[in-house]
């Protein structure tokens, strides 16, 4: 048998996925909703393969007591590995269900059809549906994952823009978790360790009590329950805890470059050196500490009742956080349930898993009270995990045309993956915290973390890397969009224009010349000829052309993206044109959206965004503190699909992101006539690299 | 005690005078719709109307409203902002939508005919961070243009 999707194989039983009761299909999946449009995407597919209309569906998502395991919705899988999986156990499903039918009906299974669940011979009803054949056609059992999905010429529902069936709820006034209401519930807040390894000295019990809040304690972990906001606000505020052994961070850590003289686990991967002789030239890159800062803080729902936690929460991952979570409060995995819960947007691994853990610990203190944490906006700045300060540096020999033929890049990064045991927020505060190993990540090219997207796209005879692992980072960082292909395409893609621009190369032809796989030069040439690249005029005009191109992994959504920029005293975007291929696309909508989505948030990243550090840990507290793009600066964004519906669908979430901080910077630099290498590309950057 | 109209429907809060509007509407009346983004009047989320005007909830104190009219997204269900959100498929997480439904209102309710520029000046404060405000724009105009379904 061929290999089956992960997830499949990880849960064989069709019935976990599937169950057919009262007309309607019920179908359980791990990848969750997390505001990609990923219910709607996964919905497509499963309706598809079923013959059931969408309306049929009753969806659930991530739910440690209902749906398989699936672990977490994250690196842009979850159309690949997920939509796969559930695509070959619904053709199975329905396979099932017409070899059912064919023997009752003592006809041939091939005679027989689908439509809206009803089975249906030469067109007509035969009298039996999925719902009357259910009781006989027994899903407990494992998939064999043999039963071939339909030919594309055959989709109805994959492969149109269907809406969103999430956002009329939102509209209409629910749908998150911040918004569900559990019978007796406490509003909590829990008084944030201020560093880690810092120690709860004194708090003022007496004026927590008087505010007509209570408190709970359990090590350095302390929190405050309230009956509601203003109770519990009033409490929070009159706290005042005091709080020793907090280290006193050091405002140059906010830097990428105070990476560089930290210790780090260095690893060697690639070709054998030495890089031979000839022209070279070599570069570094940057971008600081940047913040997923969703508009919603991190908000959970925890209960502890006969026996059993159960937590909601807008977490990527219910399982692991399960295991997470059973392993910090040292009980079996199984007297936990974990619901994932609608949250705001999230862009990798935010505050979700420690605002979850706050309010199951938190539960686990008072039981049979069900407690709901919600984070203030100050905690999402400060506490959530960051996206990593990061430094690439790249060299390359060149050949006598001038094109790279021996490249030698070296990163220097915080983790981009920092999940596990032990590793939330509130595990260090308990009485049992342990000390920590160092966070693993692999520096493996595929997929890669701090890795990823290292090994160029292009045509280079020789590449070798060093990744220097940085565990001491002063702000707790992990995944975050992107996780180092952002700064590493931000790096070669800038690179390159460098390297075009030293040897007299116009960057489009010397991409091309360079880019062997079909898809990807459609994409060079087609954005090229969105934005009118042979229009673009010389350096230093004041206005800008560049592009940014890459794979996002090598292996997944293919992005180009150029950028039109001005450039006075800072950058202003003028008009964003991006090609991409994703294969078949089950929503197109959906993936423009995604395509966009993404843009907008790496150019924010590009142009604005770094997290501040202070004596006290990270000084970003608010929105003044953290400017992000608003509308008055996103430019007019033209996108354009390949048109690739026979190969198999790529995840879009992530593929934009180094493109367009590629784009941007390679468009200031051919406004200015000069290169800026380090994020984000402000004024003072500009009146900077003008003053080297 | 603090009486006022929310939705059209009289209504009288108990919370002290110093509760914040966006807490009492959230927690004492159950409209989820409006939401909490940072409790700083920065970010828009909690947008309302007082008597018309945009205003951010998270920072106005229920006692300041007694017989003001307080309309939510709740509220503004029937309005074509709505239905041209829906069909430009304006949202990604729809946590901001609500602000952004209401900042939309406002400004359609003094400007039935806003250009381009007046819409981007409108929603300026407005945050998104999925990056959903292209179609949030052209969902505006639509909805100024009575192009909606």
């Amino acid at each position: 048998m061929n290999s089956l999707p992960k997830s499949l194989a990880d849960n064989r039983r069709l019935d976990r996925w599937l169950r057919f009761a009262g007309g309607q299909v019920h179908v359980s999946v791990g990848k969750v909703e997390i505001g990609q449009g990923i219910s709607t995407a996964l919905a497509q597919i499963a309706a598809e393969e079923l013959d059931v209309s969408l309306s049929r569906l009753a969806w659930r998502a991530g739910d440690t007591a209902l749906a398989p395991d699936e672990g977490s919705t994250s690196s842009s899988l979850s159309i690949e590995v997920g939509g796969a999986s559930l695509r070959l156990v619904c053709a199975e499903a329905r396979a099932l269900f017409l070899a059912e039918a064919a023997r009752l009906l003592n006809v041939a299974a091939a005679d027989l059809s689908v439509e809206d669940g009803v089975i249906l011979r030469d067109g007509t009803p035969t009298g039996h549906d999925y719902w009357t054949l259910a009781p006989r056609v027994d899903l407990a059992r494992d998939a064999a994952g043999t039963v071939a999905p339909k030919p594309r010429s055959a989709h109805r529902i994959v492969g149109t823009s269907t809406p969103r069936r999430d956002l009329p709820q939102k509209l209409a006034g629910g749908g998150f978790v911040h918004d569900m209401v559990l019978p007796g519930m406490l509003h909590a807040r829990v008084l944030r360790q201020p560093r880690p390894g810092a120690t709860l000295r004194q708090l003022d019990e007496a004026a927590i009590a008087r505010s007509g809040a209570r408190l709970v304690r359990s090590g350095d972990f302390a929190a405050i329950l309230a009956p509601d906001m203003t109770v519990l606000g009033t409490a929070v505020e009159a706290a005042r805890p005091r709080w020793d052994n907090a280290d006193t961070p050091d405002p140059s850590m906010a830097e990428a470059a105070w990476l560089a003289t930290q210790p780090a686990d260095s690893r060697t991967r690639g070709d054998e050196g030495p890089a031979p002789a000839g022209r070279t030239h070599s570069a570094s890159y940057s971008r600081p500490y940047i913040s997923h800062a969703s508009l919603g803080p991190s908000c959970a729902i925890a209960h502890e009742h006969d026996g059993i936690l159960e937590v909601w929460s807008h977490v990527q991952g219910v399982y692991p956080f399960r295991a997470n979570a059973a392993g910090t409060l040292q009980r079996d995995p199984e007297t936990i349930i974990v619901h994932h819960a609608h949250g705001p947007g999230c862009y990798g691994h935010n505050g979700a898993d420690d605002a979850a853990l706050d309010a199951a610990i938190i539960a686990t203190l008072v039981p049979g009270t069900a407690v709901r944490v919600q984070w203030s906006r100050a905690d999402e700045f400060s506490q959530a995990p960051a996206g990593t300060a990061m430094q690439t540096t790249l060299r390359a020999v060149l050949d006598a045309a001038g094109y790279p033929v021996d490249l030698t890049a070296s990163i220097t990064s915080g983790p981009h993956v920092n999940r596990g045991p032990g590793r939330l927020l509130a595990s260090r505060t308990l009485p049992n915290a342990q000390a920590l190993p160092p966070p693993v990540e692999s520096s493996d090219p595929y997929p890669g973390a701090g890795t990823r997207n290292i090994m160029p796209y292009y045509t280079v005879p020789a590449v070798r890397y060093v990744h220097n692992l940085v565990a001491g980072t002063p702000i707790r960082t992990s995944a975050l969009r992107g996780l180092g292909a952002v700064v590493n395409v931000f790096a070669l893609e800038s690179f390159l224009d460098e390297l075009a621009d030293l040897t007299g190369h116009d960057p489009v032809a010397y991409r091309l010349h360079m880019l062997a796989d079909p898809r990807a030069r459609h994409l060079v040439t087609r954005a090229a000829a969105m934005a009118n690249w042979p229009s673009r005029g010389p350096a230093g005009s004041g206005t800008g052309l560049g592009m940014g191109f890459a794979r996002y992994k090598n292996q997944s959504g293919y992005a180009c993206v150029v950028a039109q920029v001005e450039v006075d005293t800072e950058i202003w975007l003028r008009h964003i044109w991006c090609t991409a291929d994703a294969g078949l696309a089950i929503n197109p909508d959906g993936v423009r959206a995604q395509l966009e989505g993404g843009i907008i948030q790496a150019a924010s990243m590009a142009l604005k965004e770094q997290l501040r550090i202070d004596e006290t840990g990270t000084a970003t507290r608010s929105w003044a503190d953290y400017p992000i793009l608003r509308f008055s600066e996103i430019p007019p964004i033209d996108i354009e699909l390949a048109d690739t519906p026979d190969e198999p669908p790529l995840g879009m979430g992530e593929c934009t992101m180094g493109p367009t901080a590629a784009a941007i910077a390679n468009a200031a630099a051919h406004a200015l006539g000069l290169r800026l290498r380090d994020m984000p590309l402000t004024r003072e950057r500009i009146v900077e690299a003008a003053r080297k | 005690m603090t009486s006022l109209t929310v939705n059209g429907t009289p209504r009288t809060s108990t919370a002290p005078p110093t509760a914040n509007l966006l807490d009492v509407l959230r927690y004492e009346f159950g409209l989820t719709g409006t939401r909490f983004g940072c409790g700083e009047e920065q970010c828009g989320a909690c947008l309302v109307l007082v008597d018309g005007v945009a205003t951010q909830s998270c920072g106005r104190e229920i006692g300041t409203l007694r017989d003001r009219a307080v309309t939510t997204v709740e509220g503004l269900q029937d309005h074509p902002v709505i239905a041209a959100l829906l069909a430009e498929q304006a949202g990604q997480c729809g946590y901001c939508l609500s602000g952004m439904v209401v900042a939309a209102v406002a400004l359609l309710s003094r400007n039935a005919s806003p250009t381009r520029g007046e819409i981007v000046q409108a929603l300026d404060a407005q945050l998104c961070r999925c990056g959903a405000h292209p179609r949030i724009l052209r969902a505006v105009q639509r909805a100024a243009a009575g192009d909606v379904p």
